[in-house]
């Protein structure tokens, strides 16, 4: 079990490790436009500032696992959908629409009682990204429209929906900028460093509660049987009387929702009002998240751990190194180089362990352009 | 004419058919202008994907191509000032270097993209997804440090200008400005899709791409080296995405902005679907998804005159912003839902020897 489990940690872990390596070379030269000089030290103060943001002290461990919270969320949406051989790139729009329904409701119940308000405010959001994910479900079901380009495209269209939501109906009376009202009650309780400008809310066993569901779901249902089923070898799964079409549809709407719960942590525990301008990457930070956990629910909670702490150290490593928050952005995509092409990880470290790095991630190029499960033979 | 936009109901159909031809060809220019990064990314799929290789990362490609032609130009413009715009399209050295560098930045990410795909034998939307992100983060860091002490871009290539009886012949004077009043990268586009549409369907190499697409063991067995072919089209498509990152900061605009494809290499993707991947076909669906945003543009600034306008006006800008988006939706889920893709696209080859 242990050697199993050294097994699976080994490739991401050194994925990390080379990605850290490529980053403090790009470090290297653009240290004259950092510091004004060549600073071979760079990379190191960098990394130290990154590492001393996110877990040097209390307030940056919340700070990390604040930042992990809706990572966590998007990164299961994308996970399952993995596992269902899907590539949901919609963890975006999903998000912003969940965000955008908590900022309603929120706003609406902001008078409220707490008890009644936070829980009715986090659901919207949930059916929110529910239906946000069950439309691209639908359109690769039914009409064979993959769903690498519908759910893209429903990003971008999630962005004007925000804009136009918090520009017209639901726009703050008398705020200086576009920005819709403040949710008052509908805020989620902070429980973790009241006032100290670095709060941990309670949204952060969300989380915890969603791994476990959907491990449940799919190690311990028939349908999370059937799932795994399709994604790993869709002709056996027809064979065997199990439905693409509804599998499909059903693993971006489980998805959708958990993306949509993401966008109520954001609203409800960290800003507690949506701004038009709002703009966030979490979607593709999420593929990283789901790849680096292998579209495991456990794993998925380590890579989002390790991203938010990313995040979190990011504001730090600006004011300390003067490196832009970019860099983490690069970090994250050369992880994602170096996961994809785990043949360099293995020579670099001589793993000889035999389970690839996205082995349980269905592959999800196979259901490209109308040879999807769903489309039918 | 006018008659028929009295007609109740029907009329209004009347008039907005007159106010879609007059969109398309008072604004032809522009909207070939912003077909071009849409078609030039098609036409990079369509490389790609013929031979059997999927790729998602044109968005990526034409970022990074973006970034490499901007700052290339810009720094040859720095050493040597006081080049002189040539006759033609105000070619200048510092700007054809910046071409060149924005074609091999396109032709260096595919040959990763390649690599990736062809010997590791990657999940191919896995590493397409990664071109995505490694560009967007690496020319974002660039930029934010490059903007602290902003330099003078290189300038922009200029449009070519057409004699004046040309673009003012009847009925047919519109399609000549639509096609030559305008800028070296997006009057070549036209171009190279019917170029590229004549080798695929009429030549070797384009009968052999074609096989290797739909069959590569078959392919292999008459002696063509698969391995080899993807190669070389995938690397040869980069030419296409590095054309299309050019036109943003050479071509259309002359700065780099952080993320400034904004999603038109998905879009590609789409009007690479849509135009059942055939080289013309991508340009013709590129073509529409470019009016369908210029249509918007046009309904904001200048708005038919009665009934249609002030029901036209009376849709949110935010929805005219979306519509090529939701268009393209639309026509992947309607029109194309059944198109067939070369078969073989997405499997890497295994040579039977090395298996």
């Amino acid at each position: 079990m242990a050697a199993r489990i050294i097994g699976q940690v080994l490739v991401p872990a050194g994925a990390i490790l080379l990605a850290l390596v490529v980053g403090a070379v790009v470090l290297l030269i653009s240290s004259p436009l950092v510091t004004g000089r060549f600073d071979p030290l760079l990379p190191l103060a960098t990394y130290a500032a990154l590492v001393q943001g996110s877990l040097g002290s209390f307030n940056g461990i919340v700070d990390t696992i604040v930042n992990a919270t809706p990572l966590i969320l998007v990164g299961l949406a994308v996970g399952l959908c993995f596992r269902a051989g899907l590539f949901n790139i919609g963890g975006q729009g999903q998000f912003y629409m969940g965000a955008l329904a908590a900022a309603a409701v929120g706003a609406g119940l902001a008078g409220s009682p707490p008890i009644v308000a936070v829980p009715l405010a986090v659901l919207a959001a949930a059916v929110a990204g529910a239906i946000y994910g069950f439309i691209p479900g639908v359109l690769k079901a039914f009409a064979g429209a993959h769903e690498v380009v519908t759910t893209i495209m429903l990003n971008y269209i999630a962005g004007f929906i925000i804009s136009w939501a918090v520009q017209g109906p639901l726009r703050a009376q008398g705020a200086s900028f576009a920005r819709s009202p403040d949710v008052g009650n509908a805020m989620i309780p902070v429980v973790l460093n009241q006032g100290t400008g670095h709060e941990g809310h309670l949204g952060i066993i969300l989380p915890v509660i969603a791994i476990v569901v959907i491990w449940r779901l799919l190690f311990r249902t028939t349908i999370g049987f059937e799932i795994r089923t399709v994604g790993a070898n869709p002709d056996a799964a027809r064979y065997a009387g199990m439905r693409p079409r509804l599998l499909t549809i059903f693993a971006l709407t489980v998805g959708g929702m958990m993306a949509g719960l993401a966008g109520a942590t954001e609203i409800l525990g960290v800003t507690g009002y949506m701004a038009a301008t709002y703009s966030t990457n979490i979607g593709f930070e999420a593929i990283t998240v789901a790849l680096l956990g292998r579209a495991n629910p456990v794993g998925i909670l380590f890579a989002g751990l390790l991203l938010g702490a990313m995040r979190a150290g990011s504001g730090l490593m600006q004011i300390e190194a003067g490196v832009p928050v970019q860099m983490v952005d690069l970090l994250q995509g050369v992880i994602l180089l170096f996961l994809a092409a785990d043949v360099i990880v293995r020579r670099a470290f001589r793993i000889r362990a035999a389970t690839g790095a996205v082995t349980e991630v269905a592959d999800v190029t196979r259901s490209y352009a109308g040879k999807s499960p769903a489309a039918g033979a | 004419m006018s008659g028929l936009f009295e007609i109740p109901v029907l009329g209004i159909i009347f008039q907005l058919l007159d106010f879609l031809i007059n969109v398309f060809t008072l604004n032809g220019v522009i909207i070939l202008a912003l077909t071009a990064p849409l078609a030039l990314g098609a036409l990079c799929g369509v490389m790609n994907e013929r031979s059997g290789v999927v790729n998602i990362g044109i968005e990526g490609m034409m970022l990074a191509s973006a970034f490499a032609g901007w700052f290339v130009a810009a720094v040859v413009a720095q050493a040597m000032p006081g080049s002189t715009p040539g006759p033609l399209f105000g070619f200048t050295v510092p700007l054809l270097i910046g071409l060149l560098a924005a074609v091999a930045t396109g032709m260096l990410v595919s040959a990763l993209h390649a690599w990736l795909s062809i010997t590791i034998r990657a999940d191919q939307i896995i590493s397409g997804t990664m071109i995505n992100i490694v560009a967007l983060g690496l020319t974002g860091y660039f930029d934010l440090l490059l903007s602290q002490n902003p330099f003078p871009s290189a300038g922009t290539f200029s449009a070519f200008d057409p004699p004046g009886w040309l673009v003012d012949l009847p009925f047919v004077g519109w399609l000549f400005r639509m096609f030559l009043n305008q800028n070296p990268i997006t009057i070549s586009v036209i171009v190279l899709a019917v170029l590229l549409q004549i080798w695929l369907f009429r030549s070797r190499w384009g009968l052999r791409t074609r096989a290797v697409g739909e069959h590569p063991k078959a392919a292999e067995t008459v002696g063509i080296n698969v391995i080899r072919l993807r190669y070389r089209n995938v690397i040869l498509g980069g030419v296409f995405a590095g054309l299309g990152g050019a036109w943003f900061t050479l071509d259309f605009g002359n700065l780099f902005q952080n993320g400034m494809t904004n999603g038109r290499g998905f879009i590609a993707l789409a009007a690479l679907i849509f135009g059942r991947w055939h080289p013309m076909g991508a340009f013709f669906a590129a073509l529409l998804f470019a009016a369908s945003g210029s249509l918007g543009i046009a309904i904001r600034t200048a708005p038919p005159p009665g009934q249609l306008g002030e029901l036209l006006q009376s849709i949110p800008e935010q929805v005219l912003s979306a519509l090529p988006y939701i268009v393209t939706i639309v026509v992947l889920a309607g029109v194309v839902g059944r198109s067939i893709a070369p078969a073989a696209v997405g499997q890497p080859y295994r040579r039977e020897s090395t298996s």
